[in-house]
C-alpha cells in the first residue's frame, strides 16, 4: 500500500511532538510566523480555500463559519476548541492532546490571528487528565518561547457530561453553567461566550490549521476528496484485528479501514454491522462497507461521517442487545432539557429491556418505530437524535432479528452474545446502586 | 476549606470574564479537599469562595459525573462499559473485579478502600477494555490483569 500523507500525525513517529524544541525541529511554528506576517483576511482566505471541513461531527466548513462572526459589536471575538470528546467509539482527540499538543496550540494561534481573537479557551473533557497535564505543560513551553503574541489560552477542564461536546451545552458549561443546550438562533458566531461572537471547532479541525498555512490551500486540497480535502484520524474499534488510530485521506472506504489498515475482523470471525462515525449514527451493513469516509458519500449511504470512528461488530453480537446499550448511554446523558430526549430514552429503554427479555408482544416493533419518529428534530440539539439513530437503524436493518426476540419470546442469541450481561451505568450520584437492567 | 484552596479558587476565578465560569475547578478542588466527595460544607465552602450559593454550587455538582455528592472509598476502580469496550469483553473485567473486590458495581468495599463504577465511554476504545484506577487510564486491562491491579491498590 502506498504512504498515505500525514498532516495531523506528521511527525510523531520519529519525534516526541509533546517537546517544544522538537516540534521546532520538524517546522513546528513556521506556519505561525508565516501566517502572523498575513493579514487576517487573507490568513482566513487561505483556510477557507482549502475547504477545511469540521472534523467533530458536523462537517462544517471551517472558513465559513468564521465568515459568519459578527463584526463590530464592541465584545471581544472568542475562540473555543471543543475537546470535549465523548462519543463512544472517538479517541482521536486525545491523542492529538498528548502526542501532538503544540500542533493544537499552533492551529489556535493561526485562528486567533485570523479571525481577531485574544482569548481562547480550550474546554477539555474532565476524565482526560493526563491529556490535560501534557496541553498544560506544552502551553507553558509555548509561554516561555514568546510564541503566544498576547493571546491567552485557558485550558478549561470540564466535569463529566457527554453533552458538553454539544457546542452551547458547552458554551453553557464553560460560563459555569448546568451543560444545557440554549436554542438557536442566535448561533455562537454571533451571540456565543458571553453573549460574544465565538467561533468554536473542534480539536482535530484546529491541529489542521498549521499544515494547510505549512502546505498551502491548494497543496491541502489535492489531499482527500474535492468536497473534503485532507485527512482525518479514523479511530477504528470493537471487533477488528488492529484497534487503533489511523490517518487517511478522506474517501477511504470503509472496507479499505476495516481489512487493509485495521487488520480485518478479529478472529476470523464474520462482518455483522459497521457503526461508521461513533455510536451515534445509523449503522451499515457489510453490504455497504464500499462506501467511502467522507462527509458527502456516508450522508449518501444513509449515515454520517461524525467523528470517524468506527465501530467494528461480528456476527456473535445480538443487535438489540447493542440498541439497548447504546440507548442505556443516551438516557444516562440526556441533559433532561427537552421532553422528547428526556422521556423518550426511558421509553427505548423499556422498550428494547422489554423485547430482550423476551416480553415482547407483536405491535412493540412498531411502537419502537413511532417513539423514535416522534424523537426525531424534536429537542433543542442533536443528542435527541443521537438517541434515535442507533435504534431505529438497528430496527430498519436488522429487523427480523429484532422479530425474533418477540417470536421466541426471548434472545436468540440465548446467552451467547458477545456483550452479554453488560452493565450500564446508573445514575452516579445515587449511593449504593439499585438494581438495573442487564442486557 | 484550607487557605491554600480557598487562595487557588480565587487564582482561578480570574482567568475569566465572569467568575462563575471557575466553578467546576472549585468544586474538583473542593472535592479533593474534602476526601474525594462534596459534603454539604463543602457545597457552602465553595459557595462562600465564588460569590454563589449553595444551592448553585450543587445544581452543578449534581450535573456532572465526576462530582460527588456521597462518600467514595479511597480508590476507584472505573471500568468502561460502553460498546467498544463491551464488544471485546468489559462485562467480564467488571466481573473479575466485582468478585476480587467482593462488591457490585456502584458499591465501596465494607473496608472503604475501593469503590467500583460502570461508566460510560472513557475515550481508549482502540485500546479496549479500559479501566481507569484513579484517575490514571489502564489500557487494555484483560480479566488475568484484574487480581494483579487489585493487589497494588490494597498494598497502598
Amino acid at each position: 500500500m502506498a504512504t498515505s500523507p500525514k498532516l495531523l500525525t506528521a511527525g510523531t513517529e520519529e519525534h516526541d511532538l509533546t517537546r517544544l524544541d522538537e516540534y521546532v525541529a520538524v517546522n513546528g511554528y513556521i506556519a505561525l510566523s508565516r501566517a502572523r506576517d498575513l493579514e487576517p483576511q487573507a490568513l482566513m482566505e487561505e483556510i477557507s480555500a482549502a475547504t477545511l471541513r469540521g472534523r467533530g461531527g458536523a462537517g462544517f466548513p471551517m472558513g465559513r463559519k468564521a465568515s459568519l462572526l459578527a463584526k463590530d459589536t464592541g465584545n471581544p471575538i472568542y475562540l473555543v476548541v471543543n475537546a470535549d470528546e465523548s462519543e463512544p467509539g472517538a479517541f482521536k482527540d486525545r491523542d492529538v492532546m498528548r502526542f501532538t499538543p503544540h500542533r493544537l496550540i499552533e492551529g489556535c494561534l493561526i485562528t486567533a490571528h485570523g479571525i481577531g481573537s485574544q482569548s481562547v479557551f480550550v474546554y477539555i473533557r474532565g476524565e482526560y487528565l493526563h491529556e490535560f497535564e501534557v496541553m498544560r505543560a506544552a502551553l507553558e513551553d509555548a509561554r516561555k518561547a514568546d510564541l503566544l503574541g498576547g493571546v491567552t489560552i485557558v485550558l478549561h477542564r470540564g466535569a463529566g457530561a457527554y453533552i458538553c461536546g454539544e457546542e452551547t451545552a458547552l458554551l453553557e458549561s464553560l460560563e459555569g453553567q448546568r451543560g444545557q443546550p440554549r436554542p438557536r438562533p442566535p448561533f455562537p458566531p454571533v451571540n456565543g461566550l458571553y453573549g460574544a461572537p465565538t467561533q468554536i471547532n473542534n480539536v482535530s479541525t484546529i491541529a489542521l490549521v498549521p499544515k494547510i498555512i505549512e502546505l498551502g490551500a491548494e497543496e491541502f486540497a489535492k489531499i482527500g476528496v474535492p468536497s473534503a480535502p485532507g485527512t482525518a484520524v479514523f479511530s477504528l474499534s470493537g471487533n477488528v484485528a488492529e484497534p487503533g488510530n489511523y490517518e487517511r485521506p478522506l474517501g477511504t472506504t470503509l472496507r479499505e479501514l476495516i481489512y487493509d489498515v485495521a487488520g480485518g475482523v478479529a478472529g476470523g470471525h464474520e462482518l455483522k454491522a459497521v457503526i461508521p462515525g461513533g455510536s451515534s449514527v445509523p449503522v451499515l451493513t457489510p453490504a455497504e462497507i464500499d462506501t467511502p469516509m467522507d462527509y458527502d458519500s456516508i450522508q449518501a449511504a444513509g449515515s454520517f461521517f461524525g467523528s470517524a470512528a468506527i465501530i467494528v461488530v461480528d456476527e456473535r453480537c445480538c443487535m438489540v442487545q447493542l440498541a439497548l446499550r447504546a440507548e442505556q448511554f443516551y438516557m444516562h446523558e440526556s441533559c433532561g432539557k427537552c421532553t422528547p430526549c428526556r422521556v423518550g430514552t426511558r421509553w427505548l429503554v423499556q422498550l428494547l429491556t422489554k423485547i430482550e427479555e423476551g416480553h415482547g408482544e407483536a405491535t412493540d416493533l412498531d411502537l419502537l418505530q413511532t417513539v423514535c419518529d416522534r424523537m426525531l428534530g424534536r429537542s433543542l440539539c442533536a443528542l435527541g437524535d443521537f438517541a434515535v439513530y442507533p435504534v431505529a437503524s438497528y430496527l430498519r436493518k436488522y429487523r427480523a432479528e429484532f422479530q425474533a426476540h418477540i417470536d421466541g419470546s426471548g434472545c436468540p442469541f440465548e446467552g451467547e452474545s458477545s456483550i452479554e450481561g453488560i452493565f450500564a451505568p446508573v445514575d452516579q450520584h445515587v449511593h449504593p446502586v439499585p438494581e438495573v437492567a442487564r442486557v | 476549606m484550607t487557605p491554600q484552596a480557598y487562595a487557588e479558587i480565587q487564582k482561578l476565578r480570574t482567568r475569566y470574564p465572569r467568575s462563575r465560569s471557575a466553578v467546576m475547578d472549585a468544586l474538583r478542588i473542593a472535592q479533593v479537599d474534602h476526601g474525594g466527595w462534596l459534603p454539604p460544607e463543602a457545597l457552602r465552602e465553595t459557595a462562600d469562595a465564588l460569590d454563589e450559593t449553595p444551592a448553585f454550587c450543587h445544581s452543578i455538582a449534581s450535573f456532572y459525573d465526576m462530582f460527588h455528592l456521597e462518600p467514595l472509598g479511597k480508590h476507584m476502580v472505573e471500568v468502561c462499559t460502553n460498546l467498544s469496550c463491551a464488544l471485546v469483553g468489559a462485562q467480564t473485567v467488571l466481573d473479575a473485579f466485582a468478585n476480587e473486590l467482593g462488591v457490585r458495581p456502584g458499591e465501596t468495599t465494607a473496608d472503604g478502600e475501593v469503590t467500583l463504577r460502570a461508566i460510560e465511554c472513557a475515550g481508549g476504545c482502540g485500546r479496549a477494555p479500559v479501566v481507569v484506577i484513579d484517575h490514571t487510564y489502564h489500557e487494555p486491562v484483560q480479566v488475568g490483569d484484574v487480581s494483579g491491579l487489585v493487589e497494588g491498590l490494597r498494598g497502598d
